[in-house]
């Protein structure tokens, strides 16, 4: 199934885009969207500890399952403000 | 035109404007206190050149919101309004504006630096710094909405 990949400020740079359109298996939590990632991708691993993920625009958790045509966001520390 | 008490906007940022969204004018309210975040020549050692505000916008209106709410559960009968700019700031220029409004000053100074203190946990929005020589994206918070220690420490700042 089709998912769309945001990511944000450095994780933006690393992977050279900010927005993302992946194949995963369907039944596909957050983190097997992350780890098909990282395997694309192995700079992004440095985040893993560090980032917040969120879910067609809501904070979520790497154990939430996705569905065709969801929106996944991978984003570093923030420093709004 | 109204203005909305939360934002996210690549526009300069008005705080007369904001002001005037949330505080009632009806004499109800006995005290405004307000923020705003500028963006500043030296950080870390570094001369800052300007910045670039990045956002995950609709998850950051979301996030303000939430801070609003959570401020108006603390401190009942309070109205907090919330704008943060994004795009390129020069030096000087407001990145944020927070207006507090309530019937006393100690909850409009309170549910004000309430709010500055939860946007830089949990508001997915990034400063991109240009210094002479280089730049760097700078990163903060791990976001966690849920998490209540750090909830607790905004608010305990926010007494203080």
């Amino acid at each position: 199934m089709r998912v769309t990949v945001r990511l944000f400020a450095r994780l933006r740079d690393l992977a050279g885009s900010g927005e993302l359109v992946r194949d995963v298996p369907a039944a596909s939590t957050i983190d097997g969207v992350w780890r098909h990632l990282v395997a694309e991708m192995p700079a992004l691993g440095e985040y893993e500890r560090t980032m917040s993920v969120a879910l067609n625009a809501d904070y979520s958790r790497m154990s939430a399952m996705v569905k065709e045509g969801d929106e996944v966001a991978f984003l570093p520390p923030v420093s709004g403000g | 035109m109204s203005t909305v008490t939360v934002a996210v906007t690549s526009k300069r940022l008005d705080l007369e404007a904001l002001t005037a969204a949330v505080a009632s004018g009806s004499g109800a309210d006995g005290a405004v206190a307000s923020f705003a975040g500028l963006v500043r020549q030296d950080n870390l050692g570094r001369r800052v050149a300007y910045l670039e505000y990045e956002a995950y916008e609709p998850l950051a209106v979301r996030a303000l919101q939430r801070i609003v709410d959570e401020a108006l559960a603390a401190w009942p009968g309070t109205r907090v309004g919330v704008h943060h700019r994004i795009g390129r700031l020069e030096l000087g220029e407001a990145s944020i504006v927070i207006v507090a409004a309530s019937a006393h000053r100690a909850d409009a100074f309170a549910a004000c630096r309430y709010t500055i203190e939860r946007v830089k946990q949990i508001v997915p929005i990034w400063k991109h710094e240009h210094f002479d020589g280089g730049d760097v994206w700078l990163e903060g918070a791990t976001a966690d909405p849920d998490d209540e220690t750090a909830r607790r420490t905004a608010y305990r700042i926010a007494c203080a």
